[in-house]
């Protein structure tokens, strides 16, 4: 019984971070469906996200503002104007220019702004980790106190929630909206979609803030639950995110869910039972295996090498 | 001594190639001939190894080469070029052919480190080579240009030079006179000829331009939506009603 | 068209102060369990709103400072220069490199202990980068775990001092192979990968092996590192105050001469000098080989060189595994010059720095990448007061130069190739 309930724990604690993990990974998957890139900076996007949420919510904090539906949704859009911004603002100045390019000149180009935002928080907010106040507290409680106590935290119910609406608007707005349909003909063939008349550049631009929007939420609830963010708070959860688009097959948005979910749990089962330590580990190896053996990902869709 | 046997290739659904053969003997210049999109990139595509056929046979001088990795194939001999010229660009146009006569060159790391008197005689036939085959197709004066900064028609003749310097017994060009005006068709015209009367190679061919496929070719092989529709000489394919057919019904 | 390139302006505007703003002009401060929140000063925030005049301004005025840029003449070296006579220049550069070397060799015997030292670095540096640009810059593959094999070659020779006793020397040939061999091993699987693939892959890579020497802490020490690596000898000369091993003689009293700490530093200098020689003469002997064109070729058009009967795999594994052995060398020398290493010195950040080096010197170019390295090492020690915006500025630097000179500071040069006319 305790083991299960260990169990148990291992998995709800899993499919919490799992869940934000294809928030975040949406970003990378989306990007990378449309223009065949991955957008290393989005890690940073992400980070940048949860800073501006915990700047929100102290400010107002001093303004005495504490009624808290009020404050996480003033966090939540300031989070996501920021982060959003900083999406755009990213593809125009670091990806527009070199787009076309040889292959790796708009990868090097990414890497150097991941560089560049991770020291701009850096700078601005020192790169000692802040303490992010635990807004939503307390939970359910199953088992009893002498044996393995298992909880679900009303934070982590939150981030299901959260995570299965966004979820399911992307869906919506990818399959019903005019932008959304523009998106899947960019995303099957750029010049052609040029040529019908849809203007790409406008395109490009709402899938990275879209995904950034995303990323936003994403940090504002992480940073709940970890209780803390620093500037390299975005770096190993941005590749545990792309890990996750390439688990559930990149450029699928279904998979981008999956695989984080299963990202998610495999991580946590390595912390409950082997080694908190090791759990990166896991992850990376989860991605190798992935890339030499089904490249595609789960989801995904096989490429035929075009010659 | 090129075999191709009821070849296949689907894409998931899409059957892109279906029962193609065709053959190529020794000092012959073979055209493949059709509509666009009627598969003949696909059977090239599989023939030199970049796609692996889902059915048929491939037979080169008498051995199966159907799925073997594409290096394996270039280096027994069967050498091609490409729809859209694919140059090294950024090198210059000697080195593209020095790259493609690695085979001839594969010595170990460590004679080329010390220069060994048997490195530096194979590197020296490698560069005559290239400069005769640069000389052949009038690109000597250009031999430290970079290949990406030629005119269209020199990186055309290039590409053709830096299959020849593998010395193949099999040279695939896949539309070669596409984007040349008329002169420099013509002149191509005579270089594939002479590549098969001078130098004893087989060509196997597809082209677009008519007049260049029934100028130079032995025997013509017709594709149509992935079948094939026809094969025999130029003047049987000429008069074949089901080619006709194919070429009015698509105009 | 211009009411649209004002509205356009205005927006890049906003964009800029809702991404500056809030990051900047707010600090968020611990003040024991709790975070308060204050305004920056007001010079920070007239920073901001200035950036944002700027932004619009150059948005408003794009096309006419585009253009007016354009017109300007580039002072830097056009990569598509005719070359000036082919044997002139090849005796210029030759006279040129041959005094940079003398120099570098008797620098050292007149300058401070500090500056040998920092120089040492920058030769580490270069090593690095030179084995690196192999991989990117020649077979273009990016690799953002280079730092693993560097690791590799530091720990090989730690541990092999420490376990059993192996002097540098020999722990310099082994740590190269070491590396060189783990590249291979790592290299077989993932090198089938595209391009972007291969960069993540790679970095997992150097993340895994970073978090297994901090967490192997029976072997590795974790991440106290381990420390008392020895320096290297010469001859079986130490060049400490006392001998610590028998059977070596000291360097000070062998020579009669009074014993003095720089000896040790200069040495070590010298030993990287001639080493960061020795790989730049390799690599670029391998330049003009058929591998070397042959790693050129696969970056230029991979389907190409397929086609032309070059192995993917070969080739792809030849430049990985190459790159690998000279970062194994660096980090023998590192360990060395150290002489004490943890898992701190190998992060991604320091990936990224070689990487920086590589991409600013120009990608293939040797020369450009050992200035880079110079570069790249020094300023931020000449500008200590900016020494935190250093990797800020790196950054920045990469993005700018993809979109504006993507080929580098210093563009590789083709090897003019002689034909003999055909009679």
């Amino acid at each position: 019984m305790q083991d299960l309930l260990y169990f148990f724990q291992q998995l709800i604690n899993g499919l919490t971070i799992g869940s934000t993990y294809a928030l975040i990974a949406i970003g990378y998957t989306m990007v990378y469906g449309i223009i065949g890139m991955i957008n290393f900076a989005h890690g940073e996007v992400y980070m940048i996200g949860a800073y501006t949420a915990l700047i929100a919510i102290t400010g107002l904090a001093t303004l005495g503002i504490t009624w808290l539906p009020l404050v996480l949704i003033v966090a939540l859009i300031c989070a996501v104007l920021v982060s959003s911004s900083m999406g755009w603002a990213v593809e125009r100045v670091a990806y527009r220019p070199v787009r076309g390019r040889h292959r790796l000149i708009p990868l090097i180009s990414a890497i150097g702004m991941s560089i560049f935002l991770q020291n701009y928080v850096h700078l601005a907010q020192g790169s000692r980790n802040i303490g992010f106040p635990a807004l939503i507290e307390g939970g359910f409680q199953f088992g009893s106190e002498d044996t393995f106590p298992m909880s679900i935290s009303y934070i982590q119910i939150t981030i299901f929630i959260t995570t299965l609406i966004c979820m399911t608007a992307l869906s919506l707005f990818i399959s019903r909206s005019r932008i959304g349909r523009a998106c899947r003909a960019v995303s099957q063939d750029l010049g052609m979609a040029n040529l019908l008349g849809i203007d790409t550049n406008r395109i490009i631009s709402a899938t990275f803030v879209i995904g950034a929007s995303l990323a936003a939420v994403a940090g504002l609830l992480l940073g709940m639950y970890y209780g803390s963010v620093d500037p390299l708070f975005g770096f190993i959860a941005g590749l545990k995110a792309f890990t996750a688009a390439v688990l559930g097959g990149i450029g699928s948005i279904p998979g981008a869910m999956l695989g984080g979910l299963i990202l998610g749990v495999a991580e946590s089962m390595t912390s409950g039972y082997l080694s908190g330590e090791y759990k990166d580990v896991v992850s990376f190896s989860l991605l190798i295996l992935i890339l030499l053996f089904k490249p595609t990902g789960l989801l995904g869709k096989p490429e035929v090498e075009k010659i | 001594m090129l075999d191709v046997q009821n070849l296949s290739m689907r894409f998931g659904g899409l059957l892109a190639v279906d029962q193609v053969s065709l053959d190529v003997q020794e000092h012959e210049i073979v055209s493949i001939i059709g509509p666009n999109g009627a598969g003949k990139t696909t059977v090239f595509n599989c023939i030199s190894g970049f796609y692996k056929p889902t059915g048929g046979k491939i037979l080169f001088e008498g051995g199966e080469v159907q799925g073997k990795p594409d290096y394996k194939i270039s280096r027994l001999g069967m050498v091609r070029t490409f729809q859209h010229v694919r140059l090294f660009g950024q090198m210059s146009v000697v080195e593209n052919l020095l790259v493609a006569q690695h085979r001839h060159l594969n010595t170990n790391l460590l004679s080329g480190l010390i220069k060994t008197p048997d490195f530096r005689e194979r590197e020296r036939k490698s560069l005559d080579r290239a400069s005769y085959w640069l000389d052949r197709v009038g690109l000597l004066e250009l031999a430290n240009r970079e290949a990406g900064n030629l005119a269209y028609g020199q990186q055309r003749r290039l590409e053709i030079a830096r299959c020849m310097v593998t010395e193949p017994k099999l040279l695939m060009l896949d539309e070669p006179a596409a984007g040349l005006n008329p002169a420099e068709t013509k002149d191509l015209n005579q270089l594939i000829v002479s590549l098969k009367e001078d130098y004893n190679v087989s060509v196997l061919l597809i082209e677009h331009d008519m007049s260049l496929v029934m100028d130079i070719s032995d025997r013509i092989t017709v594709i149509n939506q992935g079948r094939p529709l026809a094969s025999g000489t130029p003047d049987e394919v000429r008069q074949n009603d089901d080619v006709i057919k194919a070429y009015l019904g698509e105009a | 068209m211009a009411a649209n390139n004002l509205k356009h302006a205005l927006f890049c505007a906003l964009v800029t102060l809702i991404i500056s703003y809030p990051i900047i002009g707010f600090n968020l401060e611990i003040q024991g369990i709790n975070i308060t929140l204050t305004g920056a000063t007001t010079s920070t925030i007239g920073m901001v709103l200035l950036a944002a005049v700027i932004v619009f301004l150059f948005q408003l005025f794009r096309d006419r400072i585009m253009s007016a840029l354009r017109s300007l003449p580039n002072p830097l070296p056009q990569p598509r220069k005719e070359p000036m006579a082919e044997n002139k220049r090849a005796r210029i550069e030759s006279w040129v490199l041959t005094g940079i070397v003398v120099l570098a060799l008797f620098w050292p015997f007149f300058v401070s202990r500090g500056s040998v030292d920092l120089a040492t670095l920058v030769l580490i540096y270069i090593m690095l980068a030179l084995g690196l640009n192999v991989v990117v810059g020649l077979a273009g593959l990016l690799d953002l775990g280079y730092v693993a094999f560097y690791a590799v070659g530091a720990y090989t020779f730690a541990l092999l001092s420490q376990y059993a006793g192996f002097s540098f020397w020999m722990a310099l040939p082994l740590g190269a192979c070491l590396a060189a061999l783990f590249g291979l091993v790592l290299g077989f699987p993932v090198l089938r990968l595209r391009g972007d693939y291969l960069a993540i892959v790679t970095l997992g890579f150097g993340e895994i092996i970073r978090i297994l020497l901090n967490n192997w802490t029976a072997l590795t020490g974790g991440p106290n590192g381990i420390g008392g690596i020895p320096d290297p000898t010469l001859f079986g000369m130490e060049f400490g105050r006392r001998v610590r091993e028998e059977g070596n003689t000291s360097f000070h009293e062998t020579f009669g001469i009074a014993y003095s700490g720089e000896h040790k530093v200069i040495f070590l200098y010298l030993i990287a000098l001639v080493l960061a020689i020795i790989t730049a003469l390799i690599i670029r002997r391998f330049m003009r080989m058929p591998v070397g064109r042959a790693w050129e070729a696969l970056r230029e058009d991979e389907i190409a060189a397929r086609s032309l009967g070059l192995s993917r795999t070969a080739v792809k594994l030849s430049a990985f595994t190459i790159g690998a052995f000279f970062a194994g060398f660096a980090g023998t020398v590192f360990a060395s010059k150290q002489g004490f290493i943890s898992p701190e010195s190998f992060v991604f950040l320091e990936s990224a720095i070689i990487l920086a080096i590589v991409v600013l010197g120009g990608m293939g170019s040797q020369l450009g990448v050992v200035l880079a390295a110079i570069a790249v090492t020094i300023l931020p020690e000449l500008a200590r007061e900016f020494s935190d915006y250093r990797m800020l500025v790196f950054g920045a630097a990469m993005v700018l130069m993809m979109v504006w000179r993507p080929q580098g500071l210093m563009p590789m040069r083709r090897v003019h190739i002689e034909l003999k006319k055909q009679e």
